[in-house]
């Protein structure tokens, strides 16, 4: 040993009976070494913490925005003669009136507004009425519809702001950016001034971005992720409803009673090989299976489910696999040595010890089809979709929904600036629920190790 | 004791439990038992000694069937159980079992109480109707373990949380829960301390008056003191089988002798 180590280090022979309160020179070298590698290793995790922080900042930073939106509260005169002419609160009438007929009831409520706080101005009422958004009308029209007895009142209502005049009070857009914007002039954002000033026009907390639907290029303002996040959890429901038993008992056969032979080699080669499959390749499968061949609705989270169910298995089964393979075989031996049968042996003792193996592996594989955007693009799970929350399980299957990945590249495409802080803001939606699974991935593998 | 039952066992034929034919195992290639005759007696010890990896517990294993699980394990010959081939095809490994039971070299309770770890075997074959017949069962079986004393009161606790000794009672009242008509054990004192050794050993010579019980043990002493037969093995030949007494005090072979004097294994 001691001769080794002078020859190839080169160093003076070492004597024996030295001190030890001195370091050799080979220590000396070996512990620079060490110092080194723990140094490199310091280096790499402060690097990966400083890039995650950074992250964590753009997204906060850029996302935040989208949970607020303003609001401008008004009082409207809910003229009879203009909302129900009959007078005889027929719900069918009062629905006959479209948006257009509730434009000249916001005008008029933004004109006294106007006069009220004594601003002076040279905008008609059509160019006050644009402050609000484009879907003020719409929102007019539906609280009316759901509440006809206020017709002939004045009531307080509160509208969103268009979405320029929200990017004002958040930043996004300044008095020097608008110069060759046709959607807002200065003298508007005067008047905007003036109305924060009073009271009537503030910034709050919108509920609506985490609950509402999806709304058009013009109408940024009112777009929100609830639908897509609904459809979402409809495919994660088709997914674990099929990619848990089904992988759970592939894996259970595969590795407890499968006879070793080369059809079960190729198998378990191939799901191995399934797993490193990109995605897009599961999503043409599906539009060309699914939808061409099975004429499954398009745009439907039980498609999205299935593609993602055939992506998420191969993680199912090898983590399950691998949960298998941990429990130590003297437990089937004890199970089997006391007359127990295999599936005895495999049910009562070697799947409890693995659940929670197998129960991380399912909320990871669950969070990656949570995040996954490519297949969903494919069979058209993407897009504008302004319905509001599905009315029942298989409505919710059927029906035409989008995913929040896929609402979030939406988004992103769209060319209004105001969609981009969307975007941002359903990202962080998204990462919530991603941590929040892989959190309790990570508590339900503690509590259940931590039985015995 | 060795001395009697020398007389008494080799003029009984008819108490021969098991009966071993022509038994030969293959793991793939290599050849791990050959040509194994061997017959074992009810309501006898005996012993399997012979240097490591000469196939004591391979054989041992033949006896209930555990190498099925073992893919690349083949066996051929015969293997009688009172007169039946427990590899016909229409035997079921797990009938057998139930009949001939396993304690194994490391302990291996599972991961659940006390309680559950020896009511486990009488619960899958259906051998308590009640509560409290299952609470007799797993009492009594504690009791001839000779840990009852150690656990009475903490039953609900993990049968992991016992010490190694310990929990080799705890497996083998475990194994006698079933009521097996053998019992096999593959050196199931090496985990002990002297003490649990000898606990297991009174538990041994107790098991006699109801069981066959075949015991492999790498302790010469051990062999002498619990086993009324010994069978040594030697790179997967049975070299002898007789009377502990006469194996242990007039050896035929000469690897026999060179073995128990330790000077082969
Ligand atoms: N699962 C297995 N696969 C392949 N070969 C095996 C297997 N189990 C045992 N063998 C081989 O069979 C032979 C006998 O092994 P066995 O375990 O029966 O020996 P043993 O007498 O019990 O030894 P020890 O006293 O060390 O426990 C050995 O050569 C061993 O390598
Ligand atoms: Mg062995």
């Amino acid at each position: 040993m001691t001769d080794l180590s002078q020859n190839t280090s080169g160093t003076v022979p070492r004597k024996h009976g030295g001190s030890l309160l001195e370091q050799s020179p080979h220590t000396k070298k070996r512990n620079a070494a060490e110092t080194r590698f723990k140094a490199y290793g310091i280096a790499a995790i402060a690097a990966g913490l400083l890039m995650l922080a950074v992250l964590v900042t753009t997204i906060v930073g850029k996302g935040t925005g989208a949970f607020q939106q303003t609001f401008v509260t008004l009082q409207v005169d809910l003229l009879e003669q203009k909302l129900d002419k009959k007078g005889n609160r027929d719900l069918a009438d009062i629905k006959k009136v479209t948006t257009f007929g509730y434009a000249p009831i916001i005008k008029g409520a933004m004109t006294s507004v106007v006069e009220e706080l004594g601003i002076e101005t040279g905008l008609k009422a059509k160019q006050l009425a644009a402050i609000l958004s484009k879907d003020a009308a719409a929102q007019l029209r539906e609280y009316v519809i759901a509440n006809p007895d206020q017709i002939g009142q004045t009531v307080e209502f509160r509208f969103l702001a268009s979405s320029r005049v929200d990017g004002y009070l958040k930043g996004r857009v300044t008095r020097a950016s608008i110069e060759r914007d046709k959607n807002i002039s200065p003298e508007q954002l005067d008047i905007v001034d003036a109305l924060a000033v009073a009271g009537a026009l503030e910034k709050t907390f919108n509920l609506d971005f985490i609950l509402g639907a999806d709304a058009s290029d013009a109408r940024p303002e009112a777009a929100g992720i609830g639908v897509a996040m609904l459809g979402s959890l409809s495919m994660m429901l088709v997914v674990l409803a099929l990619a848990l038993p089904i992988g759970v008992a592939a894996s259970i056969y595969l590795e407890e009673f499968a006879p070793q032979n080369w059809l079960t080699y190729m198998i378990e080669v191939n799901i191995s090989n399934l797993a490193a499959v990109p995605s897009i390749v599961f999503g043409i499968l599906g539009l060309a299976v699914f939808i061409n061949y099975m004429h499954l609705p398009t745009s439907a989270p039980l498609v999205g489910g299935l593609v993602l169910t055939l992506m998420t298995l191969p993680t199912i089964i090898i983590s399950t696999r691998a949960a298998l393979k941990a429990v130590p075989p003297s437990i089937r031996d004890a199970a089997l040595g006391v007359g127990a049968s295999k599936m005895q042996a495999v049910f009562h003792h070697v799947l409890p010890l693995a659940a929670p193996g197998i129960l991380t592996g399912t909320i990871i594989g669950l969070a990656q089809a949570l995040g996954e955007t490519a297949p969903l693009l494919l069979i058209g799970m993407v897009g504008f979709i302004a319905s509001n929350a599905p009315e029942s399980l298989a409505d919710g299957l059927l029906a035409p929904n989008s995913a929040m990945p896929a609402q979030i590249y939406e988004w992103a495409k769209r060319a209004d600036p105001a969609f981009y802080e969307r975007a941002w803001g359903g990202i962080i939606i998204l990462l919530i629920f991603l941590v929040t699974m892989n959190t309790l991935a990570v508590i339900l593998r503690r509590r259940f190790e931590r039985r015995w | 004791m060795n001395d009697m039952t020398l007389m008494d066992k080799t003029v009984d034929t008819q108490n021969i439990k098991i009966a071993a034919r022509d038994v030969n195992v293959h793991y793939g290639d290599s050849h791990a038992i050959k040509d194994v005759n061997v017959e074992i007696e009810d309501k006898t010890v005996t012993a399997f000694i012979g240097p490591s990896g000469c196939g004591k517990s391979t054989f041992l294993r033949c006896l209930n069937r555990m190498n099925d699980t073992i893919g690349i394990c083949r066996v051929k010959g015969d293997i009688l159980l009172d007169g039946e081939d427990i590899y016909d095809r229409r035997v079921d490994p797990v009938q057998l079992r139930a009949k001939v039971g396993m304690v194994f070299q490391k302990p291996n309770p599972f991961p659940k109480s006390i309680y559950d770890n020896v009511a486990y075997g009488p619960r899958i074959h259906g051998l308590a109707r009640n509560k409290a017949e299952l609470d007799e069962i797993v009492e009594k079986s504690l009791r001839r373990a000779a840990i009852w004393d150690e656990v009475k009161d903490r039953l609900d606790a993990p049968g992991t949380g016992l010490s190694g000794g310990q929990q080799q009672r705890l497996c083998i009242a475990r194994a006698v829960a079933t009521e097996p008509e053998v019992l096999l054990m593959d050196e199931p004192c090496s985990a002990l301390d002297p003490i649990a050794t000898a606990q297991v050993e009174e538990l041994i010579d107790e098991l006699r008056s109801r069981y066959s019980v075949v015991i492999v043990t790498h302790s010469m002493q051990q062999a002498a003191r619990v086993s009324q037969k010994t069978a040594f093995f030697h790179l997967g030949n049975l070299v002898e089988f007789g009377p502990t007494g006469q194996i242990f005090t007039n050896p035929e072979d000469s690897r026999t002798e060179s073995y128990i004097t330790g000077r082969i294994g």
